[in-house]
C-alpha cells in the first residue's frame, strides 16, 4: 500500500483540463450542426427559432449531470428552459474533463460551465451592442432575450446567434458571474432532461445501440480471475444455428485489461449465450485459487491479534492512554466485497470501418477507455472515436473499462460490428469489488466518558490495479484528529480479487466500522450516541482530510438537524424492540448525518421504519429535485447493502451470481426518507455519494438500541437478532 | 412465429426455445423492455401480455398467444398514459435502466386495482429491482396516477 498517488491526485490526473479547455469555435466539439444554427462554442449552437442545443460532456449514469451540468450553462447565459435541448458529447479533448466519479461534477464544474454559459451571453451582448450602436453596458437579459431598456429595443438570442458566433470569446476567467440571489434556473426543481425518452421506451441507453449488420457477442471468462484457457468445445458453439463466429482470446494478466477467454459472436444475443453454455470451457489452474472468503476471515483474526505490519499514524502515546483508561473497549469488526450490479449489465458496441474504430458504450472514464483500447490493440489512439451514451447505473463500476477493450477486441476479430453484453452472471463474478475489510479497534474513556486514547489495525488486502487504492486507508481517516492518543496501522493479505471504487468507496465500509464503535463507546459510557458524536467534535478544529478541510462545526449542525427532524429526544417512548440509531460522516466534501429507526421482529427480522437525513453540501442546490431524490437512492443503497449484500469467495472465485443470490433492496422493504438540507456559506459539492455512508452505523446503532445485540459484521445476520 | 405487440401482427424467423425478450430486442429492435438478470428476477424485461404482467427475459416467445404490449405501446392506454405522466411529473427516474419494466407493472396493477393501497403496490411491484432505488419516487408516482392522496415523494 502506497500514498502516492493519492485517490485526489489519482481524479485530478483524471480530471486534467481546467480552465485550459480549448473552447475556441472549431469543427470540433458538438456533433455536426444544422445548417441555420449558429455556434456560439463547442458546448453550444443556437437555432435562429431561439433553441438553444447545449452539449453534456460527461456521462450520465443516473446521477442527473445530463440535466444539471447544463443548468448551469443556462444559468449564466441567461436562457429560457423551455427552449434548452441536450446533446451528448462524444469524447473530444475540446470538452476538457469528461469523465465522471467521486462525487466531483458539480465540484469542479460549477465554477467552469458558468463561465462557458456567461462568455457566451457576452458574444450575444457583444453582438446586439454591434447591431444597435449602444453601449454593452446599458445592455440587460433575460429569458433568451436581450433588451435596451433605454430605447426599449429587444431581439431574441435566435436573431443574435449568427452574428454572435462572429464575436470573439472572451477569456472565460475574466467573464463576470451572476450574483446567487440572480439565479433563475440554478437552485430550481428541473426535471431531467431524458424523462419524456425514459418513460416511453425510446433507445437511449448503450445496450440500445442497433449498427446495420451488427451481430451480439458474449465473452466467457475464467471463474478464478486471470486464468487461462486450456480446453474448450469451440466446434459444439460452432454448430449452433446463428453463430457466426467462436474464438479464443490469449488476453493479458493485467487484471483489469483484456483477460483470457473465449467470444461467441451471434445473430442474436441469446443465440450467444446459448452457444457459449455448450463451450465446456476448461480453464488452467491460477495460484490465487486456494484464495477464500473463509480463509482471509480466518488469518485476518490471527493478524488481528498482533501489531500492523505498518504503521500509518501515532498521535500522542496511545499505549499509556489505554492503560491508564477508566474503561477499556475492544472490538473486530469486518465486511465482504461487494458488488455494483449496475441495472444495465456491461456492454460495449464496436465497429472497425478499415484502421478506424468506433465505440458506443457507458463508461465513466472514456478517456482511460480509449488508451486501454490503443495500447491493446496496437492501434492509434486519433483512429478511435468514442460516442458517450446514457448507461443504466455506474456506481464506481464503469471507471474500469474492460468490457470496452474486450468489445473491440471481439469486433475486430469477428471482422463484423458487434455489441457485447455480459451476462448477469459475468457482471457480479467478474465485478471489481468494493474490498472487503476488517478492523482490530481499541478505544480508552476516561472517568468522565470521553475517549482518551483509539488505535486500528486495519486487515486488507494487497490489490492488484489501477483502483488497488481502494483497498487502503488514509491516515487522516476519520476519527484522526479527533483523539489525542491515536494510531492507525495496517497489514495486508495477498489478494487475486479484482479491487474497484463502490459509492463512496472505503467511506462506505469505515463508516460502518467506526461510528458502530463510537456508538459502543458512547453506550459504555452511559451517555446520549447523539451528545456522545457531538463531543468528539466539539472545539476540534478544522482539519485536511485529503480531498478537502473537514469542519467539525459543519459535521455537528448535520448531527443537530437529523436529530432534531428524528425526534430523537423522544425515541425512547418507541415500544419494544423499535429504536433509533445516529451515524454521521463526511465524504466527498459532504456533511451528512442520518437517524434511522428500526423495528426488530421477534424472528428478527429488522424493518426500518424511517430514515432522516440532514446534509450540507454547501450553500447552493443545483437542482434540488433531483437531489433529493440522490440522497433517498442512496439511502436505500447503503441499507441494502448492510442487509442483504455480500460476494464470497471460494477456489479464488465468486460465488453468487444473480439477483436470488446476492439481492437488492426491494420496494416492499424501502422505508420513507425524510431529507433536509443545510445551506452553508460554501461553494457546492457533490451529491452522488456522501449520504451513503451513516446510514449502515444508524441501522446497526438503531439495532443495538432495540435488541441489545451489537452487530459487527455485514451484511448483518437475522439469526442474532431472534428472542 | 407469429405475435401481436403494442397492436401490429409481427412475423418472426426465431428459434421456438428464444425467449420473447429476446426476439423483441434483436429481431425486431423493440428495445424498450431491457434485459437485467435473465432469470425473471429483476423486472426490467416487463411486458404485458393480455394485460398480465410478464416477464419477457424467461418466457419463449413460442409459447405467447397473446397480446404483448411493450413499453413502447403502454402509453396507448389511458392508465398507461396517467403512470407516465406521473413518472414525468415527480420526476421518478435516476439512471433510468429499470424504469420500463416499473412502469408497465404499475400499469398492469393500475388496470386490475384502480385504486390500490400500500400493500397492494408493494405486492404488485417486488418484482421490479431499481438499483438506484428510486422506490419512494414510483410508489408515490403509482398513488398520483391513481388519482389517491399520499402521493408526495
Amino acid at each position: 500500500m502506497t500514498f502516492a498517488p493519492s485517490r485526489r491526485d489519482m481524479f485530478k490526473t483524471l480530471a486534467a483540463g481546467g480552465l485550459l479547455i480549448p473552447f475556441a469555435i472549431s469543427g470540433r466539439g458538438m456533433a455536426a450542426a444544422p445548417a441555420e444554427s449558429a455556434k456560439l462554442s463547442a458546448f453550444l449552437r443556437i437555432t435562429p427559432d431561439g433553441i438553444i442545443t447545449i452539449a453534456s460532456r460527461k456521462p450520465e449514469i443516473g446521477q442527473g449531470i445530463k440535466t444539471s451540468l447544463p443548468m448551469l450553462i443556462a444559468e449564466e447565459l441567461d436562457a429560457d428552459w423551455q427552449n434548452v435541448r441536450i446533446e451528448d458529447a462524444r469524447l473530444d479533448p475540446v470538452f476538457g474533463n469528461q469523465m465522471t466519479g467521486g462525487s466531483y461534477a458539480t465540484t469542479t464544474n460549477w465554477d467552469e460551465l458558468r463561465r462557458v454559459g456567461a462568455a457566451a451571453r457576452a458574444m450575444l451582448l457583444q453582438a446586439a451592442s454591434k447591431s444597435w450602436g449602444v453601449p454593452v453596458g446599458e445592455l440587460t437579459t433575460a429569458s433568451g432575450t436581450v433588451t435596451h431598456k433605454k430605447s426599449g429595443k429587444t431581439r431574441s438570442y435566435g436573431s443574435l446567434a449568427s452574428l454572435a458566433a462572429k464575436e470573439t470569446m472572451p477569456d472565460l476567467k475574466s467573464v463576470t458571474l451572476k450574483d446567487a440571489k440572480d439565479f433563475r434556473i440554478i437552485g430550481t426543481d428541473v426535471r431531467q432532461y431524458d424523462g419524456p425518452k425514459i418513460v416511453t421506451g425510446q433507445p437511449i441507453f448503450a445496450i440500445d445501440t442497433r449498427l446495420p449488420g451488427m451481430k451480439y457477442a458474449t465473452y466467457v471468462k475464467a471463474p478464478t480471475f486471470k486464468a487461462k484457457v486450456e480446453n474448450a468445445n469451440l466446434a459444439a458453439a460452432r454448430a449452433v444455428k446463428g453463430v457466426h463466429k467462436v474464438f479464443t482470446v490469449e488476453g493479458g494478466d493485467l487484471i483489469d485489461e483484456l483477460l483470457p477467454g473465449v467470444a461467441v459472436v451471434a445473430d442474436s444475443w441469446w443465440t450467444a449465450k446459448k452457444a457459449r453454455d455448450l463451450l465446456a470451457v476448461e480453464w488452467a489452474d491460477h495460484p490465487t485459487s486456494t484464495q477464500s472468503s473463509e480463509g482471509f476471515l480466518t488469518r485476518a483474526k490471527e493478524l488481528a491479534k498482533v501489531a500492523p505490519a505498518k504503521n500509518l499514524r501515532n498521535d500522542g502515546n496511545v499505549e499509556a492512554a489505554l492503560a491508564s483508561s477508566a474503561k477499556r473497549l475492544e472490538a473486530f469488526y469486518d465486511y465482504p466485497f461487494a458488488a455494483h450490479a449496475t441495472m444495465e449489465p456491461m456492454n460495449c458496441t464496436a465497429r472497425f470501418t478499415g484502421d478506424k474504430l468506433e465505440i458506443w458504450t457507458c463508461t465513466q472514464f472514456p478517456d482511460q477507455g480509449r488508451k486501454l483500447v490503443a495500447k491493446t490493440l496496437g492501434i492509434k489512439e486519433a483512429d478511435i472515436s468514442i460516442n458517450i451514451v446514457r448507461g443504466g447505473g455506474g456506481f464506481g463500476r464503469r471507471a474500469i473499462n474492460d468490457f470496452m477493450v474486450e468489445a473491440a477486441w471481439i469486433a475486430r476479430e469477428a471482422g463484423v460490428p458487434i455489441q457485447l453484453i455480459w451476462s448477469r452472471e459475468d457482471d457480479i463474478q467478474h465485478d471489481f469489488y468494493r474490498a472487503g475489510g476488517f478492523h482490530q479497534l481499541s478505544a480508552g474513556l476516561d472517568s468522565n466518558g470521553k475517549i482518551t486514547a483509539w488505535s486500528d489495525h486495519f486487515i486488507t488486502y494487497a490489490a492488484e490495479g489501477f483502483f488497488k487504492i481502494d483497498a487502503d486507508i488514509p491516515p487522516h481517516e476519520f476519527p484522526a484528529g479527533l483523539i489525542d492518543n491515536f494510531s492507525l496501522g495496517f497489514t495486508e493479505m495477498p489478494l487475486g480479487v479484482p479491487i474497484g471504487p463502490l459509492r463512496a468507496p472505503r467511506s462506505n465500509a469505515f463508516a460502518f466500522s467506526f461510528i458502530s464503535f463510537i456508538d459502543e463507546l458512547a453506550h459504555s459510557a452511559g451517555k446520549d450516541p447523539l451528545t456522545f458524536q457531538l463531543e468528539m467534535l466539539e472545539g476540534r478544529p478544522v482539519m485536511d482530510r485529503g480531498r478537502g478541510a473537514f469542519e467539525p462545526k459543519r459535521a455537528q449542525a448535520v448531527l443537530r438537524l437529523a436529530a432534531e427532524k428524528a425526534n430523537w429526544a423522544d425515541r425512547t417512548k418507541l415500544p419494544k424492540r423499535s429504536a433509533m440509531g445516529i451515524a454521521h460522516w463526511w465524504s466527498h466534501l459532504g456533511y451528512f448525518a442520518e437517524v434511522v429507526q428500526v423495528t426488530v421482529a421477534n424472528d428478527g427480522t429488522p424493518k426500518v421504519d424511517k430514515v432522516w437525513v440532514a446534509g450540507d453540501i454547501g450553500g447552493q442546490i443545483v437542482n434540488p429535485l433531483n437531489a433529493v431524490n440522490q440522497v433517498q437512492g442512496s439511502v436505500i443503497d447503503g441499507l441494502s447493502v448492510a442487509l442483504y449484500q455480500k460476494i464470497t469467495i471460494e477456489k479464488g472465485a465468486v460465488v453468487e451470481g444473480n439477483f436470488d443470490t446476492y439481492p437488492l433492496m426491494r420496494m416492499p422493504e424501502a422505508p420513507p426518507v425524510d431529507v433536509h438540507f443545510i445551506k452553508s456559506e460554501k461553494a457546492p459539492t457533490g451529491l452522488g455519494e456522501p449520504a451513503l455512508p451513516p446510514v449502515a452505523p444508524a441501522l446497526c446503532n438503531a439495532i443495538f438500541a432495540a435488541t441489545g445485540v451489537r452487530l459487527r459484521s455485514q451484511p448483518i445476520d437475522p439469526n442474532l437478532l431472534k428472542v | 412465429m407469429k405475435l401481436t405487440i403494442n397492436g401490429k401482427a409481427r412475423t418472426v424467423d426465431a428459434d421456438p426455445e428464444m425467449p420473447l425478450l429476446w426476439v423483441l430486442r434483436d429481431k425486431l429492435d423493440i428495445v424498450g423492455p431491457k434485459f437485467g438478470c435473465g432469470i425473471a428476477q429483476c423486472g426490467a424485461c416487463t411486458v404485458l401480455v393480455d394485460g398480465q404482467p410478464v416477464r419477457s427475459c424467461s418466457t419463449p416467445a413460442s409459447s405467447v398467444s397473446g397480446k404483448v404490449t411493450t413499453i413502447e405501446g403502454i402509453g396507448a392506454s389511458t392508465v398507461g398514459k396517467r403512470v407516465q405522466a406521473a413518472w414525468l411529473d415527480l420526476d421518478v427516474a435516476q439512471c433510468g435502466y429499470c424504469q420500463a419494466g416499473q412502469i408497465v407493472s404499475a400499469t398492469a396493477l393500475l388496470q386490475s386495482n384502480p385504486k390500490p393501497s400500500d400493500a397492494d403496490i408493494d405486492e404488485a411491484m417486488a418484482g421490479n429491482i431499481c438499483r438506484c432505488a428510486t422506490y419512494i419516487r414510483i410508489r408515490a408516482a403509482i398513488k398520483q396516477a391513481s388519482g389517491q392522496k399520499g402521493a408526495s415523494a
